[in-house]
């Protein structure tokens, strides 16, 4: 038995645990349906970029969606979990109503679980390996909606716990991206004691976080209580600083900093080298989404424009995809259409999201891939051109393999396309550090356990390792690198901390 | 234990980093600025050929701008804005003693500089701002610099001053013949080309312009950069707004530019993607 199960084990068997797991039979228990999460009625709701469509939980609802969960002598569902968070513990807490007791819980193991409530795809993640789902063919406990409730009370009870941090060390730190990864490597090395600076090129903290998913899925007020606690804490954020470029390494050795995390994502949009891709009204999901949810280009107010179509067709079938097809019917348009080579089954996309997407009318395409596009006299796509697919062989990644329909090639209107099938790591960081290792595809090698780089003294996390994975994983890096960069700091710079 | 002039460093740099603050300006004509900006890491680490991208406001637009020259003793930079727009407007607007909102540099690849012989530099309106550091830098490296000042009239010939001293010869010249001479940049670039022995060409301004100048040293065979000014939000290769074919391939221009091959260039693909937001940006200089 391992060090963690053991501790789970031990958890579980807390006085209060019992007498709560034997205040309700489990045939109850199992008899009671999985909640409905209140959204916002599609009709309402596609009138507005920020209104966000889930609601959360009442408090009754959270407490009966919690004594759903059954408290397994093998709690299967925390194994699904990327980091491992004891989940059984916190549902528990919620049950027995000691709802600022699971938010402490929650944040023992992640840096951001009102997020990552939001965001993980937890139907291939916890909920997955749920028992109801595995042993009963049952819908599985809402470990997500739960994770998102205990978060939220939290925040709006105003009874944030900010973390005590040790005593400052006086050994600088940074942080290079302010997504996810460096966000949970902050607040952990903070706590750690150290002086700890996060980077960002752009003039917004917080990734992808900000930039990319919409406020209809992850409103900014949720992201920037946690930048406030951090700010708290001590991190100190420095916006407009583009690492490799404002300043090198080099220079940053120079001001004092005695190790880097890199946490600079995988920003570089991929496009599929087709005919017509550079016409006025094709654009990456990065842009677009871009100008919506970083420049606010949507708002009457704002100097940015954002390009309106009124049939818009977005290629891919990612987060990436729905969030732009979904933003673009907010914004106006009459067909929004994902167009995806794949067929509905292999979308890549959080179920949830696809869900909302077909309650908001959004068409879906699926197994047509685009060709070719065409303009209209102005110079403005007017047609995309698809070759239809269908699925042959399982690929390596035992998926369906699609495969083109000889001949069968449809031609239908469209006046914007949104080009969402993938980024690259940025190469900005790797341009700039020379001999960093790095991977074909562009990505930083590291250690996997210990997120160290060829360089001693850099570690990384998130997407410019994974090459584009999730908020969680990201989470996860930046926390496993914090805690070998402090082991190796210590090793190097033992000295008196100043107590 | 951290000493105190340690500390007091940091804060200083810190303090410095988030500064933009405007310590000069002038205005070169009608429409076109000149700021010494305060921003000491950018003075410190930026090349020629280097870029900005600025905000104005808190719902300002993201606007790459040259870097033209930098102090790094005064830790200044350098900045001259040609008002086109809603948000080049806005910067013009401010003066000496104001803040710019945001401001993240130095962006871009920066010029090939080295010893190439005769450099013919060609400047168009308000490309003669991303021109000078070029010709400085030309100039430095021991190359004789020909300099080719372009404007449609006297009002907006801008640097001419600055350019003579860093290039052995300049040339004005003005649509209307109000400055210099009567005529298009690229007539007096063909009777240099023929006059001597031209290694290099540096062409910057309109893209109409740097087309037209593209094809002229096509066809003597002179290897030529232009700088493109084509649309951009982020600047750091995150968005794909700026994409230009060069080659037959999609490059980015703020990562793999702004500079490249002229020859190379599909600039009719440019020209149209440069009117991309020209209906919303209309709308937004009538606005206010
Ligand atoms: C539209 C969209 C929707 C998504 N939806 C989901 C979802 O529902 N669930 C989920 O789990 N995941 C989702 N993802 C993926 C998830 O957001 C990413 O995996 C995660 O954000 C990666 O985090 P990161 O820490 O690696 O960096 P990022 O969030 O990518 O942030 C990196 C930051 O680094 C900055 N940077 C880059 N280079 C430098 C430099 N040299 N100096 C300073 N700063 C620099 C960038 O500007 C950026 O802000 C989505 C992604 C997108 C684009
Ligand atoms: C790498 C780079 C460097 C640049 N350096 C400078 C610089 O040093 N000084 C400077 O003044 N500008 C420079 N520009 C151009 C500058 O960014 C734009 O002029 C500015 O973004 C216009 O914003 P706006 O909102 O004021 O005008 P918009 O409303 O966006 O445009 C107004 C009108 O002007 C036209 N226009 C836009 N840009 C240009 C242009 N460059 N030349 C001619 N017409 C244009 C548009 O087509 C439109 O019709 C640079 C651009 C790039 C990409
Ligand atoms: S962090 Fe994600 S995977 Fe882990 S328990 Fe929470 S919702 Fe599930
Ligand atoms: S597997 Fe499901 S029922 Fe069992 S402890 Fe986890 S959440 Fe509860
Ligand atoms: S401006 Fe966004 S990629 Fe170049």
């Amino acid at each position: 038995m391992t060090e963690y199960t053991e501790m789970l084990n031990r958890e579980r068997n807390a006085e209060w645990r019992v007498a709560l797991r034997n205040s309700v039979p489990n045939k109850e228990r199992i008899a009671i349906e999985r909640v409905k999460m209140t959204e916002v009625e599609p009709h309402e709701r596609i009138k507005s970029q920020t209104c966000e469509v889930n609601r959360g939980l009442k408090a009754e609802q959270a407490q009966r969606e919690a004594s759903r969960c059954m408290d397994c002598v093998t709690p299967t569902c925390v194994e699904g979990c990327p980091v491992s968070i004891n989940i059984p513990k916190f549902v528990k807490q919620i049950e027995a109503g000691k709802f600022l007791d699971a938010a402490v819980t929650l944040k023992e193991f992640s840096a951001l679980p009102a997020v990552c409530g939001r965001v993980c795809p937890q139907e291939k993640q916890c909920e997955l390996k749920c028992f109801y789902q595995q042993k009963m063919q049952k819908e599985p406990v809402a470990i997500g909606y739960l994770e998102r409730f205990a978060a939220d009370y939290e925040r709006l009870s105003g009874k944030i716990q900010i973390p005590k941090v040790e005593a400052r060390n006086g050994i600088k730190v940074a942080a290079i991206g302010s997504g996810p990864s460096s966000l949970s490597f902050a607040g952990d090395m903070i706590k750690f004691g150290y002086e700890v600076t996060v980077f960002e090129a752009l003039h917004e903290i917080g990734g992808v976080l900000k930039y990319g998913i919409p406020e209809f899925r992850l409103p900014n007020s949720v992201v920037d209580v946690e930048l406030e606690n951090l700010k708290e804490m001590g991190v100190t954020f420095e916006k407009n600083f583009v690492v490799g470029r404002t300043a090198s390494f080099d220079d940053l050795k120079e001001l004092g900093y005695k190790a880097f995390f890199v946490g600079s994502g995988a920003g570089l949009p991929n496009f599929m080298n087709i005919p017509g891709e550079n016409l006025n009204g094709v654009m990456s999901s990065n842009e677009y989404l871009t100008r919506v949810n970083l420049m606010y280009a949507n708002q009457s107010d704002s100097d940015t424009p954002v390009m309106l179509g009124k049939r818009v067709a977005v290629i891919g079938g990612g987060n990436t995809a729905m969030d732009a097809v979904r933003t673009s019917k907010r914004l106006g348009a009459e067909r929004s259409i994902i167009i995806y080579r794949r067929s509905l089954e292999e979308m890549p996309a959080r179920l949830e999201e696809i869900k909302h997407a077909q309650e908001e009318g959004i068409e879906f395409m699926n197994l047509a891939n685009p060709v070719e596009y065409l303009a209209d006299a102005g110079g403005r796509v007017a047609k995309v051109r698809l070759q239809r697919m269908k699925l042959g062989e399982p690929d390596a990644s035992g998926r369906r393999r699609p495969v083109a329909i000889e001949g069968d090639i449809v031609e239908i209107e469209v006046d914007l396309v949104i080009v969402a099938i993938g980024v690259s790591p940025n190469p900005l960081i790797p341009a700039s550090l020379a001999g960093l290792k790095m991977s074909r595809y562009g990505t930083i090698e590291v250690n996997e356990e210990t997120m160290q780089s060829s360089i001693p003294e850099i570690f990384a996390g998130g997407d410019i390792v994974r090459g584009g994975a999730t908020v969680i994983l990201a989470m996860g890096d930046g926390r496993r690198a914090a805690a070998s960069m402090h082991r190796y700091l210590q090793e190097k710079y033992k000295k008196p901390t100043g107590k | 234990m951290r000493s105190g002039f340690f500390v007091r460093k940091i804060k200083l740099i810190q303090r410095l980093i988030c500064m933009n603050k405007i310590v000069e300006k002038y205005k070169l004509s009608e429409n076109v600025c000149k700021f010494i900006v305060e921003a000491p890491m950018i003075a410190k680490s930026r090349k020629p050929g280097n870029f900005v991208i600025l905000r104005v406001g808190d719902k300002g637009e993201r606007i790459p701008l040259t870097i033209v020259d930098s102090d790094i003793e005064k830790g200044t930079i350098t900045l001259i804005v040609q008002n086109v727009g809603a948000s080049s407007r806005k910067l013009c607007q401010l003066g000496a003693g104001e803040f710019i909102t945001d401001m993240v540099g130095p962006l871009g690849k920066a010029t090939h500089i080295y010893k190439a012989g005769t450099i013919l530099a060609l400047g168009g309106g308000v490309g003669v701002a991303p021109l000078f550091p070029i010709v400085k830098a030309f100039k430095e490296a021991g190359n004789r610099v020909i300099t080719i000042l372009a404007a449609r009239n006297k009002d907006l010939v801008i640097l001419e001053n600055e350019m003579r001293q860093w290039s052995d010869e300049v040339i004005v010249m003005t649509d209307d013949g109000s400055s210099g001479r009567k005529g298009l940049v690229t007539e007096g670039a063909e009777e240099v080309i023929k006059r001597e022995k031209v290694d290099e060409c540096v062409a910057i301004g309109p893209a109409i312009m740097m087309k037209f100048c593209a094809l002229l040293t096509k066809k003597y065979d002179v290897p030529t950069q232009v700088s493109l000014n084509t649309i951009m939000v982020d600047g750091t290769g995150m968005c794909g707004a700026c994409r230009v074919t060069v080659n037959g391939e999609t490059k980015f221009t703020c990562i793999d530019g702004p500079e490249f091959n002229a020859h190379q260039i599909d600039f009719d693909e440019l020209l149209q993607r440069m009117r991309a937001y020209k209906n919303e940006e209309d709308q937004a200089r009538n606005k206010k």
